[in-house]
């Protein structure tokens, strides 16, 4: 039964990590940015939430409403101005860029919030769980988490096949010249696609702050789950991010079963044994460029 | 070359890929309803003009007008709208998205006129019943339909379709050009670029021949000589051998001969009197 606990836990923990990775992999997919710090955003969305409440007096659980639009916005802006004009120039200016900008937040957040652990209440909701046997509790928060993240990835793919705007956004993944062609300004569809990756992950990132204490360099180890977990799944796959998510948070699970010291190896030792066998992930269709 | 008319209308275009000088005072225009095709071998300079008319590149100097307005330095988006529509050497569909997909695409700026969906799935009998799959599993002429459609169905005024022939063969590259009388009657202008010469004489109401960059000759298929086709695509040295080989008969085996020579020779003998 603590096995079967285990993968129950997994999947909820991969519900997670699959909402933390959708965005590093629409930035990949559609632009072929590598975001470094896209774990450091997250962080950002985190104390974003953390210092508005004492502003707002609003309950923890409504920043998601202020926070995910505002990150969109700032996703968008950050596209047309710094990440553009590195790609402008190439593709490893972009790899510097990101990881430059992750130091600057890191950096920024130790300075404004120090280096002390924060973590975001929401009272009893975190500590409810609905108990399926005495031996698996689920905690509501994170089955509401793994919804989110279900209804987030469905209504990408919706957004994706069914809209005009997600069509080009397609098309500009595919062939971004092909794409000017008929009509796309692609910095415009550049620019909506960080919005959609920023606010993807401050979704994740005020979740994160929900469920864990959080210091300003917590991105870092998070962007590694985040990249593991779209390779597991496979680059181009919103499903398989979801998959990836899950087969990563279980593998932890089951390492931690086993000795808790194991939690992060078994996830990378999954990671590599996906590389190895499946390169292109599990549902990847497209080769990784 | 008078311009009066022109509906596009190229004035002494240069256009550099980084150090390297693709194009040297290139000037044509094209009419309303004309078929205007440029020739020229491998490395001339045809689909670099095609790309810049389309806003690919960067023109170094020159301008490019589209009946009036000059559109030199408006992104490839602008020019799609003012109605400057290029089919790409190679189809370039998107090969994620469906055939249907690939021509909602093509819609996205698309300007008023005949062309939507459903008129390109009735000059395409075969399309629509095969709108669900994705373009990668389509046939070379089956994508190059696709391309064409998903470039109608914005209604240019003036269509660039930049060698439609490539890898195809000859009977489907046959049935593609059995299209161009339909476009012109539904009011498209096409500027066409060839490789294949007899194809592009047969096809084009002028003929404009660039080498290394340059026009070499112009003037209606008709009225051209066969020497004179030779000698503005090979370059000025070919003698002798250019008897044996009719102008219709060049096509991608000679072209590629055809730049070997040009490399070896001189470059052409200047644009036609302007």
């Amino acid at each position: 039964m603590t096995w079967l606990n285990a993968i129950v836990q997994g999947i909820l923990t991969g519900g997670f990590y699959a909402l933390f990775a959708v965005g590093l992999s629409i930035l990949f997919g559609v632009m072929g940015v590598i975001n470094l710090a896209h774990g450091d955003l997250a962080v950002i969305a985190a104390y974003v939430a953390l210092a508005m409440i004492p502003v707002t007096h609003l309950p923890a659980v409504l920043a998601f409403v202020v926070v995910v639009p505002m990150f969109a916005v700032g996703g968008y802006i950050l596209q047309r101005t710094l990440l553009q004009a590195s790609l402008d120039r190439d593709p490893f200016t972009t790899l510097l860029v990101t990881f430059g900008l992750s130091v600057v937040i890191e950096n920024v957040l130790l300075e404004v919030f120090t280096s002390n652990t924060q973590s975001l209440n929401i009272g009893s909701l975190l500590f409810d769980t609905l108990n399926l046997t005495p031996q698996i509790p689920v905690s509501y928060f994170s089955l509401v988490m793994l919804a989110v993240a279900v209804g987030v990835l469905g209504a990408l793919q919706l957004f994706l096949s069914r809209t005009g705007t997600g069509r080009m956004i397609r098309a500009v993944a595919d062939d971004r010249e092909a794409a000017q062609l008929v009509g796309a300004n692609y910095r415009h569809i550049f620019g909506i696609a960080a919005a959609i990756a920023l606010a993807t992950v401050s979704i994740a990132g005020i979740a994160y702050g929900i469920l864990s204490g959080f210091t300003p360099t917590a991105g870092t180890a998070n962007l590694l789950f985040a990249f593991e977990a779209v390779v597991i799944g496979g680059i181009g796959s919103l499903w398989g991010t979801l998959v990836g998510g899950i087969v990563l948070g279980i593998a932890q699970e089951i390492g931690a079963q086993i000795n808790p010291a194991y939690q992060v190896l078994a996830g990378h030792l999954v990671f590599l044994a996906v590389l190895a066998l499946r390169p292109r992930g599990l549902f990847g269709l497209r080769a990784a460029t | 070359m008078s311009a009066a008319g022109a509906l596009l209308e190229v004035d002494r275009l240069t256009v550099h890929h980084g150090q390297l000088r693709a194009l040297t005072e290139v000037s044509l225009a094209v009419r309303p309803g004309e078929v205007h095709g440029i020739i020229g071998a491998n490395g001339a300079g045809k689909s670099t003009l095609l790309r810049t008319i389309a806003g690919l590149h960067k023109a170094t100097s020159g301008r490019v007008v589209l009946d009036g307005a000059d559109v030199t330095h408006a992104p490839p988006e602008r020019r799609l709208e003012a109605g400057i529509a290029l089919v790409p050497e190679g189809r370039r569909l998107f090969p994620s998205l469906t055939v249907e997909e690939n021509l909602l695409v093509g819609r996205h700026r698309a300007r008023s006129g005949p062309f939507d969906l459903a008129a390109v799935y009735s000059l395409f009998g075969w399309m629509a019943g095969r709108r669900r799959q994705r373009a990668a599993q389509l046939s070379g002429g089956e994508q190059q339909a696709v391309a064409i459609g998903r470039a109608l169905v914005a209604n240019p005024r003036v269509l660039l379709l930049d060698e439609l022939s490539l890898g195809l063969a000859p009977i489907v590259v046959q049935r593609i050009y059995e299209l161009l009388p339909k476009l012109l009657a539904s009011g498209v202008t096409i500027l066409l670029v060839e490789q294949d010469v007899s194809q592009a004489m047969r096809a084009a109401s002028r003929i404009q021949c660039l080498l290394e960059g340059r026009t070499t000759l112009e003037g209606r298929p008709g009225e051209l000589s066969r020497e004179q086709v030779e000698r503005a695509y090979f370059g000025s040295e070919v003698s002798g051998s250019g008897a044996d080989a009719p102008a219709g008969g060049l096509t991608g085996p000679a072209a590629a001969v055809g730049a070997a020579r040009a490399a070896r020779g001189e470059p052409g003998e200047g644009g036609p009197p302007r």
